[in-house]
Order: C-alpha cells, then sequence, then structure tokens
C-alpha cells in the first residue's frame, strides 16, 4: 500500500479542490494528443483531431477528458485504496482498450504540466512531488491488472 | 523532428524567457531534486538545500547549454558535441530511465508555471520535442 503523508494528502487535495474538471481534462487530453500523436491511434472514432485547434475544439476529445479526469477524482478521493479503485478499468484498458500502460505515463506528466500552468507560483515543488507521485500510482493502478 | 513551426516557438520562449534564464534553470533543478530524490544521486558532492549558491551556478550552466542548442536547431549534435562526451564518459547519467527526461519534465514545469497559458499545446509540443532530442544527443555516444 502507498504511504501518503498528510502533508502530501493535503496538498493533493488542496489543489484537487480548485480544478475545473471539465477544462482541466479536456486540456490534458488534447495537450496528449497534440504533443505525443502517436496517441491518436486509441481515439479513430474521434473525428477531427488533424491538427492542434481540431484537436483542442473536438467536443469528443473534450467529453472524454472530462470523463478521464473524473476518473481521477476517484484516486484523489481513495489516496489509501487506489489499486481496488482502479482494478476494473485496469482490465478494461487491457482487454478492450488495449492501451499501453506507458501511455498513463505520459497522460500523468502532461497533467502535471497543466496544473502548473494553471496554478502557477502556487503549484510548488511541494505540489509537484505530490502530485507526480500520484499520476505514478495511478498508472501503477491502471497498469496491475495486466495480463 | 523539428519542423520550421516547432523551431520558431522554441526560439520564441527562448526570447520570452531569456531575462529569468538564471532564475529558471535553478527552479527546474530544484524541482527535479525534490520531484524525483534519485536524481540527488548524481550530485552528493552538492549543497542540494533551496537557494544553493551550487544550485544556481548549475542551473544556470544547463540553462546556458540549452541556449546554445536552442541557437543551432539545425546542428544539435554538433552543438553539444562536448556535453554528449562529458555525459557518456564522464557523469554517465542513468540514459534508459533518463535522469534527463526526468529534469525535461521539470523545465517544462516550470515554464508553465512563468508563461501560464503562453505555454500553449503547441509550444508545449515543440518544447517536448526539443528536449527529446536533446537528451538523445547526449546520450548518443553511451554505447
Amino acid at each position: 500500500m502507498v504511504h501518503w503523508s498528510a502533508e502530501e494528502k493535503q496538498l493533493i487535495a488542496s489543489v484537487w479542490s480548485k480544478v475545473n474538471v471539465e477544462e482541466c481534462g479536456a486540456e490534458a487530453l488534447a495537450r496528449l494528443l497534440i504533443v505525443y500523436p502517436w496517441t491518436q491511434r486509441f481515439f479513430s472514432s474521434f473525428g477531427n483531431l488533424s491538427s492542434p485547434t481540431a484537436i483542442i475544439g473536438n467536443p469528443k476529445v473534450r467529453a472524454h477528458g472530462k470523463k478521464v479526469l473524473t476518473s481521477f477524482g476517484e484516486a484523489v478521493k481513495n489516496l489509501d485504496n487506489i489499486k481496488v479503485t482502479y482494478a476494473k478499468l485496469s482490465e478494461l484498458h487491457c482487454e478492450k482498450l488495449h492501451v499501453d500502460p506507458e501511455n498513463f505515463r505520459l497522460l500523468g506528466d502532461i497533467l502535471i504540466i497543466v496544473l502548473a500552468s494553471h496554478f502557477a507560483r502556487d503549484f510548488t515543488p511541494a505540489c509537484q512531488f505530490a502530485w507526480q507521485k500520484l499520476v505514478g500510482v495511478v498508472a501503477h493502478a491502471l497498469a496491475r491488472k495486466y495480463h | 523532428m523539428l519542423t520550421a513551426d516547432d523551431k520558431k516557438l522554441i526560439q520564441q520562449v527562448w526570447e520570452k524567457v531569456f531575462s529569468r534564464q538564471d532564475d529558471l534553470g535553478a527552479e527546474a533543478l530544484e524541482r527535479m531534486f525534490i520531484t524525483y530524490p534519485q536524481t540527488k544521486t548524481y550530485f552528493p558532492h552538492f549543497d542540494l538545500h533551496h537557494g544553493s549558491d551550487q544550485i544556481r551556478s548549475h542551473g544556470k550552466k544547463v540553462v546556458s547549454a540549452l541556449g546554445s542548442a536552442v541557437k543551432s536547431l539545425d546542428n544539435l549534435s554538433q552543438a553539444l558535441s562536448e556535453l554528449s562526451n562529458l555525459h557518456a564518459y564522464n557523469l554517465r547519467v542513468d540514459p534508459t530511465h533518463f535522469a534527463l527526461q526526468l529534469l525535461s519534465q521539470c523545465f517544462q514545469v516550470v515554464l508553465a508555471v512563468h508563461l501560464g497559458n503562453d505555454y500553449t499545446p503547441e509550444v508545449h509540443a515543440a518544447f517536448d520535442k526539443f528536449m527529446s532530442a536533446v537528451a538523445a544527443v547526449l546520450a548518443e555516444k553511451y554505447r
């Protein structure tokens, strides 16, 4: 089980409370598809992904981004039980979606950069530490049921 | 591969942060040491406290090298050749889960903190590519 210090929990909760899940989720997913274009391979049904502008404005990207970050919120709410929280999603990403777990790491790093651009100096090094730890734990949990 | 547009964006971003370069270097290093403690293993001889002179001065060095790279986007191999030798034969920073990738992440976080919305997805993509290219050149001679 992952150990979270009181400070880490506080930093995670405090940043999360200020996150606009819809906007942030949309931006993070859009950036994933823009910065690492090969990730578009999972979204062939999403329509126009031909340019950064198209991706940012794509309603399916926005909706899916919101879905993904909303799910991320489950980790924030269940820091002491992330493995169990994501067991089913892990199976889904392996068996149905066929997503290489490396992509979870990429999205995690992108999310950190989105948070940094929104919160600027408030996204302190200590915040970054706690959040990089969190995205790492989430990525690990999502990869855990792969077979 | 860095496109012409990427190169323009990289140069523009660099100009924007030029005056704060030295701060950015120190900040990126500090974030790296805090976020990825394993990177401290390469600096046992450093004072790694917040605001340390060694971090400031090393940050300046790193940023200055990146600045030369920005000026030589058409020939990174040549521009970074000395540094490439240094990293391969001397420093031998782990190239597989390259500590340099960790520094790249922290450098981008610092840019995002300072530029906010100006760190657009397009700039983000260009800069990420640039940092990858730099890391690749630095790892070129490892074996």
